[in-house]
């Protein structure tokens, strides 16, 4: 009984504080240190949202790089694996849809493409569905043709992808990665 | 691999001993003075004491203690459901949650009191803030900080001579939360918000894309629930897809801070047992045989993941490792975390009873995905939960020192204290009870029509599924083969699992603290096994591996190695 009524206590001060208090207390610091990345690192054009740097969102058609694969069709709020394991034959067949579509946007500005050239990430679904990056490797598979629709020298291209490539971490932690929405609304920058 | 890749995991390690040491100390010292720092804090201390009504200076035994832990948790798991059902009529709900149906509430529950954290629910489309931060991350925080206090009872025991008492519940939970968890919590928050990770009150931002389509953003009061979710060995998400989502775990350095959250206390407790039973090389050798594994862990996933799947090769596209890519088997994985990153914490997460993910188990290679597999079998003690996973390994360490005993015919010892049948019985009963149970569970699940409705990759992959659904969720540890789905029989079979396989161990634990505490110490002679030696973590591992690494066996054979022969 003794028991009983010290957890009740327990639990209404530990709720109060650790359910409440903390977050609170957190949220205000963090909305006043870093309030950009505290509110989802939002992106605005023109005073309007159109996305967050930390969320892909689909890209189609030949004037913009493209995303990785979704298992969610980029939805930033029902993220999901797809959970294909290593021998689902569904696997099988996403990959090879994904490539013949690599295949056949990039294959014209691209003369001689094959799939041994497709890098392994353009392919297959990230882990959220929102990775927001692809890794260089696919956005250089891409710049042909961006170069070619926006007509744009293939160097400046290339120099916006190592621009809004982050690379590590301090250089050391993590692995490169192209932020593809950045990217994207520094192309719309530069040749509309 | 990379040299790269291999720098990181290198740095891991040295990073954990380098923090891990002084806050080993730092915690002995909670643990052990009646003031560990300052006259404020202990005021405020004895104030929440006095409030909740419980005497500080009155120690209990085993017995007295094991009966507080059960009753808050039962009263706690009973709070918890009823703010699930709830939510839908409650505040802080700005995106109109309905009350999470009965069956995903009841096994979240078990889920979340035990310091599991599986998830048969999607973080930012089932649960209400109000449930998240009331109810979820409440939990994040009180039941790490149960397992931390039952470990320093025990450590308490294994100190004393001829002692009655093990400590009191009410004072190691208080300095668990406020001494150790809520400090570390509120420095790794501020890193992660500078680093992307959201922490605000308001609801999803809704963005128009660039090319017009609408996308709604979840957002929230992630920050600070992330932090906790690593620091206590939880592992569940504010997001479904867990710290792979970009909004849990946006960097390089997010993700070496996350990684190192989640093993920093299970390594420091290695060393605050050294500080409180003065056996500090004994306590090296225990460090030691836990990294052995580690590193093994490390060094099979690693490059299985890297060489990729069949169905990539197959596929003929490029999963070569080098010009701007990382390659190898990609799939369900994030391009800044890459095989290095995601592979270390695929090992760190199942080593520690956390859980949390940063690339898909399900869609890991056969041999990959072995790893963690095997991981939780060994009953989470390579570092293991905050608390659990030490007093686990105290288990193993006694049938370590009773199988050295009967190869030089003599009572085995244990730091001074005389190993007997009572302490035997019951490290058995602690080491064997969950495997036996995932494995009955298992066995279950795999010829039941509602079992096998959970599946979600069908054939050998689907038997993986389910061994690893009910792996994770006996041995407390909450990642997923995530195809593995919630039907009400799978959910309320695995709350079983979830109590059982926290609350038997834990009170065999507290009980095996309690006959220590008991006992005399005796000499050191010269037929004492010596326990503070590279022989001594040779016995160790061997007696891991010997008893739940021949018990997952069988399993494995039916599952990942027949999968990987396929394949």
């Amino acid at each position: 009984m003794k028991n009983i009524v010290s957890s009740a206590i327990a639990i209404v001060v530990m709720t109060a504080v650790f359910g409440f208090g903390y977050p609170a207390l957190m949220t205000g610091l963090g909305q006043a240190a870093f309030s950009k990345q505290a509110n989802g690192s939002l992106i605005e054009l023109n005073g309007k949202v159109v996305g967050s740097k930390l969320a892909a969102q689909e890209f189609k058609g030949p004037r913009y790089f493209h995303v990785r694969p979704s298992a969610v069709s980029y939805n930033a709020a029902g993220t999901s694996f797809a959970n294909l394991g290593p021998t689902n034959p569904d696997l099988a067949k996403n990959v090879k849809a994904a490539a013949e579509a690599i295949l056949k946007l990039e294959g014209p500005y691209n003369p001689g493409l094959s799939i041994h050239d497709i890098p392994v990430d353009a392919v297959i679904t990230s882990a959220s569905g929102i990775d927001p990056d692809i890794s260089p490797a696919y956005a250089r598979l891409q710049s042909k043709r961006i170069a070619s629709v926006r007509h744009l020298p293939l160097a400046t291209v290339q120099q916006l992808i190592d621009k809004y490539d982050h690379g590590r971490s301090w250089g050391f932690f993590g692995e490169p990665g192209v932020n593809v929405l950045e990217l994207n609304l520094a192309l719309d920058r530069t040749a509309r | 691999m990379s040299g790269q890749g291999i720098g990181q995991i290198l740095f891991y390690a040295f990073a954990l001993v380098v923090l891990g040491y002084p806050l080993g100390l730092w915690m002995a010292r909670v643990y052990n003075t009646p003031v560990p720092a300052g006259r404020l804090l202990a005021s405020i201390e004895n104030g929440f004491l006095r409030l909740i009504r419980a005497q500080r200076d009155r120690e209990q035994d085993w017995k007295s203690y094991g009966k507080t832990v059960l009753v808050f948790s039962i009263l706690f798991s009973l709070v918890l459901y009823g703010i699930q059902r709830l939510q839908g009529h409650l505040f802080l709900n700005p995106d109109h949650l309905k009350g999470v149906p009965s069956h995903i509430s009841l096994n979240t529950t078990a889920s979340f009191v035990t310091n599991t954290n599986w998830q048969y629910y999607g973080g930012e489309y089932t649960m209400s803030y109000l449930s998240q931060m009331a109810g979820l991350a409440v939990q994040n925080f009180v039941s790490a900080a149960v397992g931390m206090a039952v470990l320093a009872a025990v450590v308490r025991g294994i100190a004393r001579r001829t002692a009655g008492t093990v400590g009191n519940f009410w004072v190691d939970l208080y300095r668990s939360l406020v001494y150790i968890l809520l400090p570390l919590a509120a420095i790794v928050t501020v890193i992660l918000i500078s680093q992307g990770v959201p922490e605000t009150f308001s609801g999803h931002a809704t963005a128009h894309t660039l090319q017009g389509a609408t996308q709604s953003i979840a957002r929230g009061p992630v920050a600070s629930q992330i932090a906790i979710k690593q620091l206590g060995t939880n592992g569940g998400g504010f997001y479904n897809s867990n710290s792979a989502v970009p909004f849990e775990n946006p960097t390089g350095l997010s993700n070496f801070v996350e990684m190192l959250a989640i093993l920093l206390i299970p390594a420091a407790q290695v060393f605050m047992f050294g500080r409180m039973v003065l056996a500090r090389r004994h306590a090296w050798m225990v460090f030691a045989a836990m990294f052995a594994v580690f590193a093994l862990g490390v060094a099979v996933a690693l490059p299985a993941e890297q060489h990729g799947s069949q169905v990539l090769r197959n596929a003929g596209v490029n999963i070569t490792m080098g010009h701007g890519q990382t390659g190898g088997n990609m799939s369900d994985k994030e391009v800044r975390f890459g095989q290095a990153a995601t592979a270390t914490w695929a090992v760190a997460t199942s080593d520690a009873s956390n859980g949390s993910v940063n690339g898909g188990f399900d869609a890991m290679t056969p041999t990959g995905g072995a790893v963690p597999l095997v991981n939780l079998f060994l009953g989470e003690v390579i570092f293991g939960g905050v608390g659990s996973g030490l007093y686990g390994m105290f288990f193993y360490i006694i049938l370590a020192v009773f199988v050295a005993g009967l190869m030089v015919g003599r009572t085995p010892e244990w730091l001074g204290k005389k190993i007997e049948a009572r302490e035997i019985k019951l490290a058995a009963l602690g080491a064997l009870f969950v495997p036996t149970m995932v494995l009955v569970m298992t066995a279950v699940a795999i010829v039941t029509k509602s079992g096998l409705a959970s599946i979600y990759n069908h054939g050998v992959h689907g038997f993986t599924e389910t061994l690893y659904a009910y792996d994770s969720q006996s041995n407390n540890n909450g990642s997923a083969f995530a195809g593995y789905g919630a039907t009400s029989f799978s959910a309320s079979f695995g709350t079983v699992a979830l109590y059982f396989g926290r609350f038997v161990p834990l009170l065999a634990a507290l009980a095996l603290g309690g006959s220590l505490a008991a006992k005399k110490t005796v000499p050191l002679s010269a037929g004492t096994f010596r326990t503070d030696g590279p022989t001594f973590v040779v016995l160790l591992v061997g007696v891991i591996a010997l008893t739940a690494g021949l018990m997952i066996f069988p399993a494995l054979t039916l599952g990942p190695i027949v999968e990987g022969l396929m394949h």
